[in-house]
C-alpha cells in the first residue's frame, strides 16, 4: 500500500462543493491530502495517470441486501463487496433482513468485523426497527446506534402498525436517530405480484394499487409531524407519493427519500411475458409514475438514489411470476443507470453524482462522499461516455437476476479506491 | 379425414393462449373442430391420426371436466394418454414445475396438456420442454380451449361470431375464461360486454376492448349471448361480495334479468355451475335457451382439433433427439 498516491490529470468532481475542474488529487495515508490544479508529484510513492477521466467520491449505496448471515449461497459480504467495488460503491449500507435479523448489538459488530475482514467496500448496516422484523416491539435504538447502526428500518416490509411507527419516530427523536420506511400499506399489497393496471389485467396477475404507497407515505408524514422524528422513505415509485413528500418538505418536515434506478429506467411493461427479473418491491409502475420519479429527482424532492441490490438465486426466480422472489442485483448497474439521467439531459453531472454520494452521506450523517482535504480517500475513477452493454455474465455478484442484461449504457468504473487503496481496477 | 388443410396453416408450436392468434388461425381451429363434432356422434369414434403419439395431461389443479375432455380427445385420435395430477398443496408449487417439466421431457411426450393455478406457469413450462404444450388453464390468465369451444358453440347456434353482442357476467377478476373469451370474441368481430360488481372487475378492464356494466338488466339489454361465470371463491383473498344471497339477487341469472336480452339469446356457462349462486336452476336447464350441455360436447371436438394441428406441426420440425 502506497502511503502517498498522486492522481494526475483527472476531471475532479465533487457534488458537495460543486467542484468540476481538471486537476490532480493527492492521497496520503488513506486520506485526501491535497486537490486542485497541478500538484507536484513530490515524494509520492505512486502516480496514477487518470488521462482526463472523472475522479469523484466513491458511491454510497444506502440500501443493499447482502444475504449474510443466513443465505450466503445467494450473496456474501465477500461477493457483494466485489460487486460493490466493481460498481464504484465504496460504502454500502445493508438492510437488517438477514437470518438472524440484525436487531441486536452483537450482529452490528459482526457486520463491522466482516467489513474489515473482507476489506473491499465499507459495509455499514441498519438495525431492525422492531424485534425480529415482526412489527411489534421496538429494538434497542440507543444501544444499536451506539454500536454503529445507521438507522432503523424493517427493510422490505413496512412498519405497518401506526402506533408502533409513531413510537419508533418519537423514540428515535430522543436520540436524534433516523427511521426508514418501506412505503407500502401491506393490506392493499397482499397477494399482489405487479403494478395494478392494464398489464396486470392482461397477464391475469393480481395487482398492487399505486395508492398503497401514498397511503403509507401520507400516514407516516402525519406521524413525522406529530413526533418530529426524522423519517426517510425508501424507494419511491409513484407520482402521488412523490408529490406528498414534495408538499411535506415545503412544510419543513424532517423527511428525506430515495428511489432506485429501476424506478426511473423501467416501467411495468418490462414485465412483458412474466419476466420474473422485472419483479421488484415496490413493483415497476406506469410510464406516468416513471416520469414523476425523474421529475422528483430533478427538483430535489427525491434526495438520493440507492441500488436496492437484492440477489436471488435461480431457484427463487425460475418460478411462476406470483411465486417468484422480488428484487434484482443492482450494485454493478447503479452508476451507469444513474448516469443515464445526465446523458438524457435530466440532471447535471454533479447533480446526478450527488444522488449517489453527498446526498446519502448527508442523510446518514456519514463523513464519506466528498472530495475535501482531510476526508477519507474513498474515490472512483470512471469513464463518463464510452458506450457499452450491460453484461450480467461479467457481474461479480453471486446472483445474476438483472433485468438490464444487454442494455446499452455509458459510463464505466475504471478504478475504485477505499481509504487510499485501489480495491478495483478495470481491465479491458 | 380431410387432408386438404395445409399443415403450415397453424404456425404455432404451442397453444398457450388466444392472445396472439389471428382470425384465420381461430377459424382454422373452429373448422377442424366442426368435423370432429360429426365424428364424435358416430358409433365408431376412434381415429388413428395420433397413433404412436404420447399425450400427458399434467394437472397442478383439480379438474374433472377439462381433464376428461382432453383425455377423450387424445384417445379418440388414437393417441396414448396419461394423466398426471400434481397436488399443488402437497409440494411447494413452483419448485416442482421446472423439475416436473424436465422429468417429463425425458419421457419424450409429444404433447403436454397443462393446467396450473398460477398465471404464466404454463408458458414458463413451455419454455423448458421440447414438445408441444397446450394451456388447459393458467391461474387467472388464459384458458384457450374453453374460449374456442364457446366460440364453436356460438357459431353452431348463431351461424357466426361477427357482429354478435356477448355479455360476460360475474367473476371477471379471477376468470381465465373471461380473458380468453374477450380476446377471441374481439378478434372475431363480436362486441363484448362485461357485467359485474366493481369488486370482481380487474383494473383497466375497459382497455381490453369491452364495455363495462355494473347492473345486469342494463348489461344484458339486447345481447345475443349471455355467458355466466362461476364465482371462484377458492381464489378469493378475503370477501369480494358480502353474501351469496346478495350476489344472486343482483348478479345471478334468472328469467327476470334474462328478459332484457334478445328473445333468442343463448345462455352459456363454462361449468361447473353453482346453481343458485350465479345462475338459477330453471334457466340453466332450459333446453331452448341453455347451451351449457352443448358446450361440453364441443369441448371434446375443439381439443381434438388442437391436438391435431399441434401434432401436425411436430412432424414439420426436427425430430426429437
Amino acid at each position: 500500500m502506497s502511503a502517498r498516491t498522486l492522481f494526475r490529470d483527472a476531471r475532479l468532481l465533487d457534488p458537495g462543493s460543486s467542484m468540476d475542474q481538471t486537476g490532480d488529487l493527492l492521497v496520503e495515508n488513506g486520506r485526501i491530502a491535497a486537490l486542485g490544479g497541478r500538484l507536484s508529484a513530490g515524494s509520492s510513492d505512486e502516480t496514477i495517470d487518470c488521462a482526463g477521466a472523472c475522479l469523484a467520491p466513491g458511491l454510497i449505496d444506502m440500501r443493499v441486501e447482502l444475504r449474510e448471515p443466513g443465505a450466503e449461497h445467494q450473496e456474501s459480504m465477500q461477493s457483494g463487496g466485489r460487486a460493490a467495488v466493481a460498481g464504484g460503491v465504496t460504502t454500502m449500507v445493508a438492510l437488517p433482513n438477514t437470518d438472524p435479523v440484525i436487531d441486536d448489538m452483537a450482529l452490528i459488530e459482526f457486520v463491522a468485523r466482516r467489513s474489515r475482514d473482507v476489506g473491499l467496500a465499507r459495509i455499514r448496516t441498519y438495525a431492525a426497527a422492531t424485534k425480529g422484523l415482526k412489527g411489534r416491539e421496538l429494538t434497542e435504538f440507543g444501544l444499536l446506534a451506539a454500536a454503529g447502526a445507521l438507522a432503523f428500518t424493517d427493510g422490505g416490509q413496512a412498519i405497518s402498525d401506526a402506533v408502533v411507527m409513531r413510537r419508533a419516530l418519537a423514540y428515535a427523536r430522543t436520540f436524534d436517530l433516523l427511521v426508514m420506511q418501506h412505503p407500502e400499506e401491506p393490506s392493499l399489497a397482499a397477494g399482489g405480484a405487479m403494478n395494478e393496471g392494464e398489464v396486470a389485467t392482461r397477464l391475469g396477475l393480481s395487482g398492487i394499487t399505486p395508492a398503497a404507497e401514498v397511503i403509507m407515505v401520507e400516514r407516516d408524514l402525519r406521524l413525522c409531524e406529530i413526533t418530529g422524528g426524522r423519517l426517510h422513505i425508501a424507494h419511491l415509485s409513484t407520482a402521488a407519493a412523490i408529490e406528498a413528500i414534495r408538499q411535506a418538505k415545503r412544510r419543513g418536515l424532517p423527511v428525506t427519500c430515495d428511489t432506485a434506478p429501476h424506478y426511473f429506467a423501467l416501467n411495468e411493461t418490462a414485465v412483458g411475458d412474466y419476466r420474473t427479473f422485472a419483479k421488484v418491491s415496490p413493483p415497476l409502475r406506469s410510464e406516468t409514475d416513471r416520469r414523476a420519479v425523474v421529475a422528483g429527482l430533478k427538483d430535489g424532492t427525491i434526495d438520493a438514489v440507492a441500488s436496492d441490490h437484492s440477489p436471488h438465486d435461480q431457484d427463487s426466480k425460475r418460478l411462476p411470476f406470483a411465486s417468484a422472489a422480488s428484487g434484482i442485483v443492482a450494485l454493478e448497474t447503479l452508476l451507469p443507470l444513474t448516469l443515464e439521467l445526465y446523458h438524457n439531459g435530466h440532471l447535471g453531472l454533479l447533480e446526478a453524482l450527488a444522488k449517489l454520494t453527498h446526498s446519502p452521506a448527508t442523510i446518514l450523517r456519514l463523513p464519506e462522499g466528498r472530495l475535501a482535504v482531510g476526508a477519507a480517500a474513498d474515490l472512483i475513477v470512471f469513464d463518463l461516455d464510452r458506450p457499452r452493454r450491460i453484461d450480467v455474465d461479467a457481474f461479480r455478484s453471486k446472483s445474476k437476476n438483472s433485468p438490464f442484461d444487454g442494455r446499452p449504457v455509458q459510463g464505466r468504473v475504471l478504478r475504485t479506491i477505499v481509504a487510499g487503496r485501489s480495491v478495483f481496477i478495470h481491465r479491458d | 379425414m380431410d387432408n386438404g388443410t395445409s399443415p403450415l396453416a397453424f404456425p404455432h408450436r404451442h397453444l398457450l393462449g388466444i392472445e396472439g392468434l389471428s382470425p384465420d388461425e381461430i377459424t382454422l381451429l373452429l373448422d377442424r373442430s366442426e368435423s370432429y363434432v360429426e365424428q364424435n356422434r358416430q358409433v365408431d369414434k376412434k381415429q388413428s391420426l395420433l397413433r404412436g403419439r404420447t399425450i400427458i395431461n399434467l394437472f397442478f389443479e383439480n379438474s374433472t371436466r377439462t381433464r376428461t375432455s382432453f383425455e377423450l380427445a387424445g384417445k379418440r385420435l388414437g393417441g396414448d394418454v396419461i394423466n398426471m395430477s400434481v397436488q399443488a398443496s402437497s409440494i411447494k408449487k413452483g419448485e416442482t414445475l421446472i423439475d416436473t417439466a424436465m422429468t417429463l421431457t425425458a419421457m419424450h411426450p409429444d404433447v403436454l396438456v397443462v393446467r396450473h393455478p398460477e398465471s404464466g406457469a404454463v408458458q414458463l413450462l413451455a419454455e423448458k420442454v421440447d414438445c408441444a404444450v397446450v394451456n388447459a388453464g393458467d391461474g387467472s390468465h388464459e384458458h384457450p380451449t374453453q374460449a374456442l369451444l364457446d366460440a364453436l358453440t356460438i357459431r353452431s347456434r348463431k351461424g357466426r361470431l361477427q357482429g354478435l353482442v356477448v355479455a360476460i357476467c360475474g367473476d371477471i377478476l379471477h376468470s381465465r375464461v373471461a380473458r380468453s373469451n374477450i380476446a377471441l370474441l374481439n378478434t372475431m368481430g363480436a362486441r363484448v360486454r362485461v357485467v359485474a360488481p366493481r369488486t370482481l372487475l380487474p383494473a383497466a378492464i375497459d382497455r381490453l376492448g369491452v364495455e363495462v356494466f355494473h347492473e345486469m338488466k342494463a348489461g344484458l339489454a339486447g345481447v345475443d349471448i349471455v355467458m355466466m361465470l362461476r364465482l371462484q371463491t377458492e381464489r378469493f383473498h378475503g370477501s369480494f361480495v358480502p353474501s351469496i344471497r346478495e350476489y344472486f339477487h343482483f348478479f345471478g341469472l334468472d328469467y327476470e334479468k334474462l328478459a332484457a336480452a334478445k328473445p333468442d339469446a343463448l345462455i352459456m356457462h363454462p361449468g361447473p355451475m353453482n346453481r343458485g349462486v350465479e345462475i338459477d336452476t330453471a334457466v340453466a336447464d332450459d333446453i331452448d335457451r341453455s347451451a351449457i350441455r352443448q358446450q361440453v360436447e364441443m369441448g371434446v371436438a375443439v381439443r381434438m382439433a388442437c391436438l391435431e394441428v399441434l401434432t401436425r406441426n411436430l412432424s414439420n420440425v426436427a425430430p426429437a433427439k
